[in-house]
């Protein structure tokens, strides 16, 4: 039987500086803080990241982009992060923005063995300036080159041994597509299970597409509910 | 009533039974409070949920349970979850009724501007021009104004454009307008407010009918 789990200390050996890493989660949900540790603590630098946001203040990638070790950030909205706007404004790091689904699907793209998408979103703004434009069907659409990265880290509610994976609620986000768009697809798990346990029909991520399941033993703090958003 | 408030209930009565809505941030998040318990409407959330229900009671919740602006949420019988593609395959793919978005200035061809001021705020693009650009209708729900007084309804927009002639519907506190191919039409007015003071605080030719205009 196929046995994807990995040992936590195992991990650095799979990070070295300059890589594109791709990094699951919109807010805390489906965020892996516990990865994004193993990789702040590996030392690597001169990151490239993809990720939806950049977390809030302090917390997920915002340390590492705070510790210096992002070069470039590819992203969509960074409204909660004063922090890494400050970083930016300041030109410590470089920030590619995209309309949230045109990342979406630049990563599905990449996954998906596609050399990119055509999109008219952006059409009529300043997105468009240093974008390739072709005609189809009469109408002008943006060129948008599909996106990989050299690293993928994703949370996972539940993982079997194989690698599997199942999300949960709105954790699934841009796991399961940066899932498939990395050669290296990392997933953290909050229970593994043996494989054979889960329903096929209800896998998210088949295990093909995983090569490391890391189990957590225990959730920390950054995982929880934030007190600021309590109503 | 806050001036929010009355701008969020008055947006409330735009959605027709059964249509599936988005809620921007700011002003459109707070609609909910304004729609009846027992009336069908689907909320979707950028971040992969349709079904969306209230904020969350204090206490109940769930780490992996949150909208796009981050405040945790509850879901209705109904609800579904997917991941970031899907969620916006149904915004472009045309299944979205009406996005609700706020505004920094509005032109009077329903162009939309509210992503960005180049050198002051810039915190990106989010789902914003997929919502402007792509939903069957935009509503726009913003003070008539900004803080310091102008108008945010314009001929032409100054900053950049979050998508061209996408706004249908104009909500502010003090009127409700319709973007039409002749230009800006008043419809309804808010409590207690004169056309003078709307004409006056509109930075584009709004069309009058004769008439008394309804009231909200």
């Amino acid at each position: 039987m196929i046995d994807k789990t990995c040992r936590w200390e195992r991990l650095d050996r799979y990070f070295t500086d300059g890589q594109t890493v791709m990094i699951g989660g919109f807010g805390v949900p489906g965020t892996p803080f516990l990865l994004i540790d193993a990789l702040l603590n590996s030392g690597a630098g001169g990151l490239t990241l993809v990720k939806n946001e950049a977390n809030e203040d302090h917390m997920g990638i915002s340390k590492l982009i705070e510790a210096g070790r992002a070069r470039k950030l590819i992203t969509s909205h960074l409204g909660l992060n004063a922090t890494v706007i400050g970083m930016m404004n300041r030109g410590e790091i470089e920030v590619a923005f995209y309309p949230q689904g045109i990342l979406a699907e630049k990563i599905r793209a990449g996954g998906a063995g596609l050399i990119g998408i055509l999109t008219d979103i952006g059409i009529d703004t300043i997105l468009k300036t240093e974008k390739q434009i072709i005609e189809v069907h009469g109408h002008p659409a943006i060129v948008e080159p599909a996106l990989r990265g050299d690293v993928s880290l994703i949370h996972a509610a539940v993982a079997d041994t194989m690698g599997n994976l199942i999300y949960e609620k709105s954790a699934r986000n841009f796991n399961p597509l940066m899932a498939t768009a990395a050669s290296r697809v990392i997933a953290e798990a909050e229970r593994v299970v043996p494989a054979g346990e889960l329903d096929p029909d209800h896998i998210h991520t088949p295990a093909a597409f995983v090569d490391h399941v890391v189990p957590i033993s225990r959730l920390t703090e950054e995982y929880g509910v934030l007190a600021h958003h309590v109503v | 009533m806050s001036y929010k408030e009355k701008i969020a209930r008055r947006a409330a009565a735009e959605i027709a039974p059964g249509q599936v809505v988005n809620l921007g941030i700011g002003i459109p998040t707070i609609i909910p409070r304004f729609i009846a318990p027992d009336f069908p409407v689907i909320v979707q959330s950028e971040n992969g949920i349709l079904g969306m229900g209230l904020p969350t009671a204090r206490g109940l919740e769930d780490r992996n349970l949150i909208d796009a602006g981050g405040s945790y949420v509850s879901t209705l019988p109904g609800a579904s979850f997917f991941d970031s593609a899907l969620s916006f395959a149904l915004i472009r793919g045309g299944r979205l009724d009406i996005a609700f978005l706020g505004a920094l200035e509005v032109s009077e061809t329903g162009d939309l501007a509210n992503w960005i001021i180049p050198g002051k705020y810039a915190p990106g693009i989010g789902g914003g021009m997929e919502l402007a650009q792509k939903a069957r209708r935009v509503v726009v729900t913003t003070t008539h104004t900004t803080r310091d007084g102008r108008p945010k309804i314009l001929r032409a927009c100054t900053l950049p454009l979050t998508a061209k002639a996408c706004v249908h519907t104009i909500i502010t506190e003090l009127a409700v307008m319709a973007v039409t191919p002749s230009g800006l039409v008043l419809r309804e007015l808010a409590e207690k407010i004169d056309v003078e003071e709307v004409l006056e605080k509109t930075g584009a030719p709004l069309t009058v009918p004769t008439g008394t205009p309804p009231v909200f």
